[in-house]
């Protein structure tokens, strides 16, 4: 898929919470310490954080970075798993809080771990078509692992935030787009449920792998590029393992992956995974490089995308805190109970 | 009563078949081992099976295998066992062909366990506990034996590691079985390090939740073979024991083992000593122990050593798990006592390949339900 207009990343920003509590003090509370873990630590959000507020965060730093008015976005989309209303638009409060309303389109956005990369699509076909401008995007989790389970080691807080606008002032340009999008119920919550429940190694190989394989390949074949064509790729990070082993099946190198992989350091950070990876690279990318980033989301689906840096690519990058900046920026704690106080684990009625 | 012969065998994969539905999995398992023109042969279809209704949403499961089969209006019912329920369908298609009622039984063994998340699967197998005083209060069948296995250790005061030689045999002669579950090996090593799921039981002491199907076709006929190495029934046994294992006299007496196995080796005429290969029931590495020593192969709180001098390697005195047991082949429950016949057919064939034991010919196949609550014994060998 490709826009009308040619379209791009203006500016970008991101957020990680500087808590972080690491695997074993988990594994204490519920006797799993003779084990493995597939990340030492992940991040979770202060007492007064959750998702609108860390939106909001990298909103900021993508309107830093871009150096407009926030008034010239025509939308401000959160896709996010843990809104903190159910009924209620988080998008609201973020585009009032940047100073983007009242003319502005505001929604938020679910379908698990690719909402981010949704909100990306929908911003970069907004503008491609003329309609906006600017268009953001937002992915954030605040991610909720139930007690006890597996994914309570690895279900971390932090996201990202694009602003897509005209391509002649990006920073990266967008070459194209594929969506790939079945129906594979690997992790859901229903309404009413605390806790997403998981269909274990289900997730894996018919799930993550069928779609984020399935994407990559259809959107390298549309666009007659192979994985040496690339600089950089970035997939959406459940654990370290899955994306290299999903890069190292489609051909990419560690030099080509590593870079992105945030989660070895602060675990998965669900709809805001990718789009983390991505600011990562952008962080270090030169000019006239070209990445690969798929997303994937449980449901299931990944949104593929093929980006071009710029010469304007490093021009406003230290406008706001880099991801290395973030991920150094950490408060180690090792009580279970904070970690429960402040992920809303601890309920009062 | 008639001499009872395997006039054919055929199984699917083990494993997780998340694309796969019950009724697709026993059409594969019947197809393998009846060539279509031979369906208007068999006069009854025998299906084991555990949880059709809790896990698949399916009763009724005779009909419905038998329609989907395209077996017609043959005679079909579904027999159910706990985790025996391949076993006692084995033994039903067994008495019925050498009984005269049937001139050629299908036995049908299949589970489909994946479309639940594992909660749910576990507390179906919950069910084959006593409901009163084992699952109303939450025991669990992995909490069950590991008590038995904890009340081994305190009374023959052996280690943890001292049950590592049977996951490692398991998984070493799944990696010769094209259609086992786990076709990787483990070490001694592998053992200490999994992770624990309810001490003293770790992972590698666990059979995994899974999904497959086995079929059999017994026939009365030994015309009806054709050209393969003619295996013959000679012997089925069965027994209970008390449904709650606190209700036993003794928890580390697997009494309906050794009833059944009694009963199965007299009708053949054998003893423990003639029997070339053992497919016992390693749901849980405690299993083996006690059914070694109860079918005899082992003294009382000896069962251990036979693993610890390699004894139970395919060129051991007494092969198990030659084909990966349930530990490695996979477990999918109510399939199960049909695998173990198909694995041992395997053997008294010479088709076993890297895990084959030499010159096989007599096999003993044991069934567990429950916590050793009903048991089914089997015994094959190989003729000419």
């Amino acid at each position: 898929m490709k826009t009308t207009r040619p379209v791009g990343i203006c500016g970008y920003g991101a957020y990680v919470p500087r808590l972080r509590i690491d695997a074993r003090s988990i594994a204490r509370v519920w006797g799993r310490l003779g084990r493995g873990f597939p990340v030492p630590e992940k991040s979770f959000p202060g007492a007064d954080e959750d998702t609108i507020t860390m939106s909001i965060e990298a909103a900021r730093a993508a309107v830093d970075r871009a150096g407009i008015d926030a008034q010239r976005l025509s939308a401000v989309w959160v896709g996010t798993e843990s809104k903190p209303y159910a009924v209620k638009p988080s998008a609201t409060v973020v585009a009032e809080a940047i100073g983007a309303t009242p003319f502005v389109n505001a929604a938020d956005l679910e379908f698990a771990c690719k909402a981010g990369s949704e909100g990306m699509q929908m911003a970069a076909a907004f503008v491609g078509s003329g309609m906006a401008e600017y268009a953001m995007a937002v992915g954030m989790d605040t991610a909720q692992g139930k007690p006890g389970d597996e994914l309570e080691y690895t279900a971390a807080a932090g996201g990202a935030a694009y602003i897509f606008g005209p391509a002649e002032s990006s920073a990266a340009k967008l070459a194209a787009s594929l969506s790939f999008v079945t129906d594979t119920p690997d992790f859901f919550r229903r309404a009413h449920m605390r806790y997403p429940e998981h269909g274990m190694r289900f997730t894996g190989r018919p799930s993550y792998f069928h779609h984020t394989l399935g994407c990559a390949r259809a959107l390298l074949e549309e666009t007659g590029l192979k994985p040496a064509d690339f600089r950089w790729a970035v997939f959406h990070q459940p654990n370290p393992r899955f994306p290299r082993e999903a890069a190292a099946e489609l051909g990419f190198k560690p030099a080509q992956f590593e870079r992105s992989l945030v989660c070895a350091r602060i675990g998965n950070t669900y709809a805001g995974s990718s789009l983390l990876g991505l600011a990562s690279v952008l962080d270090v990318a030169a000019p006239g490089e070209r990445i690969l980033m798929v997303s994937y989301g449980s449901g299931a689906g990944s949104d593929g995308f093929v980006f071009e840096t710029t010469e304007r690519v490093a021009q406003r990058r230290d406008a706001a805190p880099s991801v290395d900046c973030l991920l150094d920026r950490r408060q180690p704690v090792t009580e279970y109970a904070r970690y429960l106080h402040n992920a809303g684990k601890i309920r009062a009625q | 009563m008639r001499d009872v012969f395997i006039a054919g065998t055929g199984q699917t994969d083990i494993g997780e078949h998340w694309d796969r539905s019950l009724k697709d999995l026993a059409v594969e398992a019947v197809c393998a081992a009846l060539p279509a023109e031979r369906r208007g042969e068999v006069d009854c279809l025998l299906v084991g099976n555990m949880l059709s209704g809790e896990l698949a949403s399916q009763e009724n499961l005779g009909a419905c295998a038998a329609d989907w089969a395209g077996l017609g209006p043959v005679e079909a019912v579904k027999i159910e066992s706990a985790c025996a329920s391949g076993g006692a369908a084995f033994r039903e298609g067994y008495l019925r062909v050498a009984s005269g009622a049937s001139d050629c039984a299908l036995v049908l063994g299949v589970e489909k366990m994946t479309d639940l998340l594992p909660d749910g699967v576990s507390a179906g197998l919950a069910l084959a506990a006593d409901g009163d005083t084992e699952n109303l209060h939450g025991a669990t069948f992995v909490a069950l034996n590991a008590l038995i296995m904890r009340r081994y250790m305190h009374e023959n005061g052996c280690r943890h590691e001292d049950f590592s030689g049977f996951a490692v045999n398991a998984h070493r002669n799944a990696a010769a079985n094209a259609r086992a579950m786990f076709r990787r090996e483990v070490t001694g090593e592998d053992y200490a390090r999994a992770c624990m799921v309810a001490s003293p039981i770790n992972l590698l002491d666990s059979s995994a939740i899974c999904d497959g199907a086995g079929a059999v076709l017994l026939c009365a006929d030994p015309q009806a073979l054709g050209n393969a190495r003619r295996i013959r029934v000679t012997g089925s046994g069965a027994a209970c024991d008390t449904i709650a294992v606190a209700s036993r006299q003794d928890p580390l007496q697997l009494l309906a083992a050794e009833l059944s196995s009694r009963r199965a080796l007299a009708g053949a005429g054998r003893k423990a000593e003639d029997i070339d290969l053992f497919e016992l029931h390693d749901a849980f590495s405690i299993m083996a122990v006690l059914s070694l020593e109860a079918c005899g192969f082992a003294p009382r709180g000896r069962g251990l050593r036979l693993a610890l001098e390699g004894e139970i390697g395919p060129r051991g005195r007494v092969p198990i798990a030659t084909r990966g047991g349930l530990k490695a082949r996979g477990h999918p429950v109510g399939a199960t006592g049909v695998l173990q016949v198909i694995d041992a057919v395997a053997q008294l064939r010479g088709e076993a390949g890297a895990s084959q034991v030499p010159e096989a010919r007599v096999a003993m196949t044991q069934n567990i339900g429950g916590s050793g609550a009903s048991i089914y014994t089997h015994i094959l060998e190989a003729e000419g």
